[in-house]
């Protein structure tokens, strides 16, 4: 069996940042694994673990500064990684999780894997779509916001639970093969051990570019195209207390008093 | 051309988010000079129709199935109607539902997907806001296709509630039922346990900002110090540090308590669906720019380390 995980190295804004156009100055950035990606790592290796010939592939698209994030998810226990990457991706002011879909199908074709396990949605654009836009890309079926992931015995179908809202889930059998986009909390995951980051180093990591894929240009079209980015206007009534914290917490202490906390 | 709106049910009843849907359906429809169609899928259905007949909706339309959700029926039902009235935009809720078949409707229909928006505009085309980076970054993106899906924010458009005088129609579409490659087995529920946060009158709520296990008794000790219950955000329940039922946020608990004491969360969306109707909100972050201060009353920017130890001594003395 094999399984294919897609992970992306997203940005993370410091607490102080500013923009230039239609970016976060890459100054006030700070790139790392995707929190829900990191749980789909830890679904596929502890899957490879306790069955009998499971190869787990990851792929990523995204530049070489990348491939640190990506050797972290082999250091984790994947046995080979896929990093795509086309300068003319740079050019886009926003990849879309069409095109996304549309590059990670072109490595699926290739791979032809049970399984593509990806993350709920990504923390920095957050559109939560490639992971069903793949499977649907790919004609594979699919389920998503899948918080336990149970792969029967002969590989046919998988039982899983899909989170719904205020607590409820929902449980579904999918035939195989099959996309499942992973929610945080699905597993524990591992950190890395140090021979497992010494063993990445000589891991293969595969470097694609759209023609190694077979895809060209028109591939990359999209409709849609980021115009804008601004912090947003807050609303806000707060009333912020300031001070040092022994100043603050008198004054929290008085308010939540009057509040009626702890008559 | 139109603007089709797919609402969502659950349990036999529409859910709150379909009737916000409308309204952002009228608005948009409005603005185009275009029709407002709605597709409702399942049983009963024509209590469906009912509700969803609602201000500015012409039609609504109806598939009779005897099934909660199944992504493959919606798929086909809609694809087939969306051949039939070829709608402008297809607008979703952006709910677990939707992420579980909004991307694949698009691809399928070969159009654009925009997820999240927080407003529709029409211009030369439609531009579209969305959060980025946990809403501390707003976006606004121009969609050049006379054709796209759209799924909206839930509590960001205000529910339609006045009646309207919609034409209720069966839409005429076969099932395949081959093509249907998955099966919903059952239901269940996530939080189990002792304490019930939703019946709490003042909630002192830890998030990822807490840092480590050891830490939560940081936390305890103020709850005791206030006579509050302790709730938490989803990392903190993701890492087993607390049970799922202390989880506050769309996919954990609805909480409205007199005072909500937020320490070392953001405010990202998904929790802030939990927890914004609290009568109070307070809240202690490091970052200023962190958007849970967009809907606290009070609050303190500053290390959770130095302040609450203050606080639960003012309240121990
Ligand atoms: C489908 C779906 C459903 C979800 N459902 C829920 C849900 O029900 N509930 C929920 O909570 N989340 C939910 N989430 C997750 C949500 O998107 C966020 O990831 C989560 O709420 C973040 O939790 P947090 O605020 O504790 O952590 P973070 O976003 O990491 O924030 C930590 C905060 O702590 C602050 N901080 C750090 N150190 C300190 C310090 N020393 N002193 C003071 N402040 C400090 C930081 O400035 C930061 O603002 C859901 C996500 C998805 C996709």
């Amino acid at each position: 069996m094999k399984i294919l995980v897609t992970v992306k190295e997203v940005a993370e804004v410091y607490d102080d940042f500013e923009i230039s156009g239609l970016e976060v100055a890459e100054s006030s950035l700070n790139y790392t694994l995707n929190e829900w990606d990191n749980y789909a790592i830890e679904e596929a290796v502890s899957f490879a673990e306790s069955n009998d010939d499971v190869e787990v592939v990851v792929v990523s698209i995204g530049p070489q500064r990348c491939e640190e994030t990506i050797r972290m998810a082999l250091a984790k226990g994947a046995d080979r990684a896929i990093r795509v990457w086309d300068d003319r991706l740079t050019e886009q002011s926003l990849v879309s999780p069409n095109v996304k879909a549309t590059i990670l199908a072109a490595v699926a074709r290739e791979e032809d894997p049970d399984i593509v396990l990806t993350g709920v949605q990504a923390s920095d654009d957050g559109f939560g779509a490639t992971g069903v836009a793949l499977a649907e890309e790919l004609g594979y079926e699919w389920a998503a916001v899948v918080n336990a992931l149970d792969i029967g015995s002969d590989s046919s179908v998988a039982s899983v639970h899909r989170e719904l809202e205020g607590g409820i889930e929902e449980f579904v059998d999918i035939e195989l093969p099959a996309v499942f986009t992973i929610q945080t909390g699905i597993n524990e995951p591992r950190y890395a051990s140090m021979r497992g980051i010494r063993r990445a180093q000589g891991q293969p990591l595969n470097v694609k570019d759209l023609t190694d894929l077979g895809l060209s240009e028109s591939d990359l079209d999209s409709s849609i195209h980021l115009l804008s980015m601004n912090e947003p206007e807050s609303e806000s009534e707060v009333r912020f207390l300031e001070g040092t914290p022994e100043e603050t917490a008198t004054e929290l202490s008085g308010v939540l008093q009057e509040l009626g906390v702890k008559e | 051309m139109s603007v089709l709106a797919v609402a969502e049910h659950r349990n036999g009843e529409i859910r709150d988010v379909s009737f916000e849907l409308i309204t952002a359906g009228r608005e948009l429809a409005e603005d185009r000079g275009e029709p407002l169609h709605v597709v409702v899928i399942g049983n009963p259905v024509d209590h469906f129709a009912s509700e969803l007949n609602l201000d500015g909706v012409d039609t609504v339309h109806t598939f009779d199935r005897n099934e909660e959700f199944n992504h493959n029926v919606y798929l086909q039902v809609i694809v087939q109607l969306v051949d039939a009235i070829d709608p402008s935009t297809i607008l979703l809720p952006h709910t677990s539902n939707s992420l579980d078949f909004a991307p694949a409707l698009a691809v399928r229909l070969n159009r654009p997907i925009v997820t999240d928006v927080v407003s529709i505009k029409t211009e030369d085309g439609l531009i579209v806001t969305r959060e980025m980076y946990g809403s501390k970054v707003e976006t606004t993106i121009g969609i050049r296709s006379d054709r796209s899906v759209i799924t909206i924010r839930p509590s960001e458009w205000d529910p339609t509630i006045a009646p309207g005088k919609a034409a209720v129609e069966a839409v005429n579409v076969s099932i395949d039922e081959d093509a249907i490659r998955s099966t919903v087995t059952g239901f269940g529920e996530v939080a189990a346990g002792d304490v019930d946060i939703t019946e709490a009158d003042v909630l002192v709520s830890v998030g990822r900002g807490i840092d480590s296990e050891e830490n939560l008794s940081l936390v305890f000790d103020l709850a005791d110090a206030l006579d509050a219950t302790v709730a938490a955000s989803r990392p903190i329940i993701d890492n087993d540090w607390l049970p799922a039922n202390h989880q506050v946020g769309q996919s954990g608990k609805v909480v409205s308590p007199q005072v909500y004491i937020a320490i070392g969360i953001s405010g990202a969306v998904q929790h802030v669906a939990g927890m914004k109707d609290s009568d109070t909100i307070v809240a202690i972050n490091s970052d200023p720019n962190a958007p849970i201060f967009d809907i606290a009353d009070y609050g303190i920017v500053d290390d959770l380390f130095d302040v609450v130890p203050e606080v639960i001594e003012q309240f121990d003395l």
